[in-house]
């Protein structure tokens, strides 16, 4: 088995062309963007706006329970309803990217309302207190603040859209996944766990990309990456408060 | 000057925090508002900052309506210090201080300037300017709400209860290098506590507030110790009124006894009385019971238990001195620590009953 | 719900195999996740390495694990027991970081207390941790249970038959009344296995309620 599909994934001939691995993965990996950018601007304010004022919290229980909703139903549904009435190839892909967006906000809302809400009360009281306006507060202080969840809930999405972008191959979406059903079709395992593998690699690099993202763009003092070590009190000197504890900065 | 007038807060389903206060905080002093829970003393805190709104009254700053001008400019010209500091947990904390001067405009450089300069002001020291936080302790992180709120140096400030979260050796030094930057600031400050004798401590002038935010009374500290105005601030007051008034009251001349004194190694003279004070280059070092040296004089023999106390203290660290002696006799010092003479407390009541004060 | 009336049989059956796809990994999962839930607790090294293996596992793709157990198990494609052992391995992804966060959750006072009264290991953690550990475990399954649910109807792409063929039988022939019948029983199971479990984690926590 194994050889097999180690010689599939190989090929050169297997990587050209319109049909090829490269122009599968480049589709796959565009369609995974696209469809993460629309959720992330439909999501992200929308999460902004119920953490920050509170209300329409029914939004977050509501879409917690739209998981409830099998995928696989919803792509077929989209397809069925929706397909025939997009004319010309954009009918294969139109319902997929709408079905994908629908999935991706659940995960992106819930991080940033999370985020929003595990603000620290009292830096939100302060940063009113101190003069910043309502869009200063929120900006400045609470976005940042939430960035850990926030950021979570977004890798989150991407790898929903990932896996669920293969199925889609099912109704006619290109990318990766096409591998994997065009080779159960013509039970050609190589084919199918040659692609299998893809989507897998494909997975866990975009992960990885979005883990390294997240260490530079999150703040030390938030991430929890800097922690106040209980350790000696050097010689009291100017700081008359506990003293000057000793640090070795982590990276 | 801050002024209250007629002021009320009232929330929609009738629960009133602020009943009708008019009272006048004066420039440049510190005034402490003190009451039980549900006083309202936080509410009216909030309101000059315009954090809440009024239901009634007008709140005016040097005659200009706190309305007037708009929430986030008032603010940006007021100093704002909470009880667990809220500083900014994604900012180091040189940021952190600089933020009002950013919010004002400054350019990064004076920004950073300044508030490292507060930074040293208020105790902290230069290297922790690029820590955050999570990485400091409680003491550090309240000192740095304080550097936050003078940085852009504004003439008013309000505190909110911002030594309650803390220890108390640490809230100790707190309140001392507060009292010593507000002798060098002067600024307009606001103290809001719910313990009397950090109000008493650190208040000019102290408000009582009653439950229901109804003002019981506005006095100085002494004058609040020797005639509260009722029953409840009386009780609020607590007990050991009389002692801790003589913290306030002025300090009568008392006739200063002089000692025989003995320094380390020597031996004590036969005819010694039962106590002798042990003074090394001038200074006490404390009292030995004359019966139990065995020779000369070591560190050993020393009992410390009595505190000392300088010319220029309150009458309550005088009485201290000397009931706290093994000797009864109360050591005194000058401003150089060296000893001068020594008092009974016998002496100092009869002086207070005098009405000496 | 014309469709329905007519298939009605078809329906159950595929339903009972459905139930039993998910549920099965839910309960195995648990029992091989308490132990590395525990794992990561106890051992402070272990925790990072516990939820970043977890972690990984949750992003393989469904489909692609699917279709790549019969080459780890040695089994044939058509064979549902990829199907459980690949749910079984996202149950346990999901509840690893459930469990260690839920031991984690109880309250520090609480474990000393009762290390003080004279418990001792073991005892402790069936007595004390695991019972006030049950909320956040309940609310770790609930979310593995739903998305149990849902992944299981892929495997008809693999030819696995669950309730996931009234939705790809549905498509392929235009079905509208079963793609409907599809969907609807697929988000009424997840609801029920979402109120059962709730209802356990209820029953096991008077305390909550009372």
């Amino acid at each position: 088995m194994i050889p097999t599909i180690w010689t599939w994934l190989t090929s050169a001939q297997n990587w050209v062309g319109s049909f090829g691995i490269g122009n599968r993965l480049a589709q796959h990996v565009g369609y995974s963007l696209l469809v993460v950018a629309i959720a992330a601007v439909i999501a992200i304010p929308l999460g902004l706006w119920v953490g920050h004022t509170g209300r329409g919290r029914w939004l977050v229980s509501a879409t917690n329970a739209a998981r409830a909703v099998p995928t696989l139903g919803l792509l077929f549904a989209l397809a069925l309803w929706v397909g025939p009435h997009i004319p010309g190839r954009a009918a294969f892909v139109v319902p997929s990217v709408i079905a994908l967006v629908l999935l991706a906000i659940p995960p992106i809302l819930a991080g940033t309302y999370a985020g929003v809400e595990a603000v620290d009360p009292a830096a939100r009281d302060a940063a009113k207190g101190i003069g910043m306006t309502p869009r200063q507060v929120l900006a400045r202080v609470e976005l940042p603040c939430a960035l850990p969840l926030l950021w979570s809930g977004l890798r989150s999405a991407v790898l929903q859209v990932i896996a669920t972008a293969t199925i889609a191959a099912y109704i006619g979406l290109g990318g990766l996944g096409r591998f994997l059903i065009d080779g159960l079709a013509q039970a050609d395992y190589a084919q199918t766990a040659g692609g299998a593998i893809l989507v897998c690699l494909l997975a866990l690099v975009a992960d990885g990309v979005l883990a390294l993202v997240q260490r530079v763009v999150v703040s030390p003092g938030v991430s929890g990456r800097r922690r106040r070590r209980r350790g000696i009190i050097l010689a009291p000197g100017k700081d008359m408060g506990h003293g000057n504890v000793a640090h070795t900065t982590r990276a | 000057m801050i002024r209250f007038d007629d002021v009320t807060k009232e929330y929609p389903g009738g629960t009133v925090a602020v009943n009708g206060l008019s009272l006048t905080i004066p420039t440049g002093q510190i005034t402490a508002l003190v009451g039980p829970s549900g006083c309202g003393k936080t509410t009216s805190l909030r309101m000059i900052n315009r954090m809440i709104e009024p239901t009634r009254g007008l709140i005016s700053i040097d005659g200009k309506g706190v309305a007037d001008l708009d929430a986030a400019t008032l603010r940006r010209g007021i100093g704002y210090v909470i009880q667990h500091a809220g500083l900014f947990p994604h900012r180091t904390v040189l940021d952190n201080v600089a933020t009002v001067p950013r919010l004002l405009g400054w350019d990064r450089a004076k920004a950073r300037a300044a508030a490292q300069d507060w930074m040293e002001r208020v105790g902290l020291s230069a290297d922790l300017a690029d820590r955050y936080p999570s990485q400091l302790s409680g003491g550090q992180q309240q000192r740095v709400g304080v550097a936050r709120a003078l940085a852009a140096d504004p003439p008013i400030l309000l505190m909110d209860e911002p030594f309650s979260a803390v220890d108390p050796v640490v809230r100790q030094q707190l309140q001392s290098e507060l009292l010593r930057l507000q002798a060098e600031l002067h600024k307009t400050i606001v103290f809001v506590t719910h313990d009397i004798d950090e109000a008493l401590l650190l208040g000019n002038q102290v408000a009582v507030l009653r439950v229901g935010g109804i003002l019981a009374q506005v006095a100085r500290p002494a004058d609040l110790l020797a005639g509260p105005a009722d029953d409840f601030v009386a009780d609020f007051l607590g007990r050991d009124r009389g002692i801790r008034a003589l913290s306030f009251v002025g300090m009568p001349r008392l006739p200063l006894h002089p000692e025989l004194t003995l320094a380390l190694g020597e031996v004590p003279p036969a005819d010694a009385p039962d106590w002798m004070l042990v003074v090394e280059g001038g200074h006490p070092l404390g009292w030995v019971r004359t019966a139990g040296v065995q020779g000369a004089v070591d560190t050993s023999d020393l009992n410390r238990s009595g505190t000392v106390a300088s010319l220029t203290a309150s009458p309550r660290e005088v009485l201290d001195a000397a009931l706290s002696s093994p000797a009864r006799r109360g050591v005194l010092v000058d401003d150089a620590g060296e000893f001068v003479g020594t008092v009974r407390a016998s002496e100092l009541a009869t002086l207070l009953e005098a009405g000496q004060a | 719900m014309g469709w329905l009336s007519t298939h009605g049989g078809d329906v159950w059956t595929l339903l009972l195999q459905h139930v039993w796809l998910a549920a099965v990994p839910l309960v195995i999962g648990l029992l091989v996740a308490l132990p590395l839930g525990w794992a990561a607790r106890r051992w402070r090294a272990a925790y990072p390495i516990l939820v970043t293996t977890s972690g990984l596992l949750y992003t393989v793709p469904s489909l692609a694990l699917f279709i790549l157990m019969p080459l780890i198990l040695g089994t044939r494609i058509l064979d549902p027991i990829n199907v459980v052992a690949a749910m079984t391995v996202y149950t346990v992804a999901l509840l690893v970081r459930s469990v260690a966060d839920g031991l984690g959750a109880v309250p520090e006072d609480v474990r000393a207390a009762a290390t003080a009264m004279g418990y001792r290991g073991f005892r402790r953690l069936l007595a004390v941790d695991l019972p006030l550990a049950v909320p956040v475990l309940t609310a770790g399954l609930r979310v593995a249970a739903v998305s149990n649910v849902s992944i299981v109807s892929v495997a008809s792409l693999i030819g696995v038959a669950q309730l996931g063929n009234l939705l790809t039988d549905g498509y392929n022939r235009a079905i509208n009344g079963e793609l409907i019948t599809g969907i609807v029983a697929c988000l009424l199971l997840a609801l029920a296995f979402d109120s059962i479990i709730r209802g356990i984690g209820r029953a096991l926590t008077p305390w909550t309620r009372a």
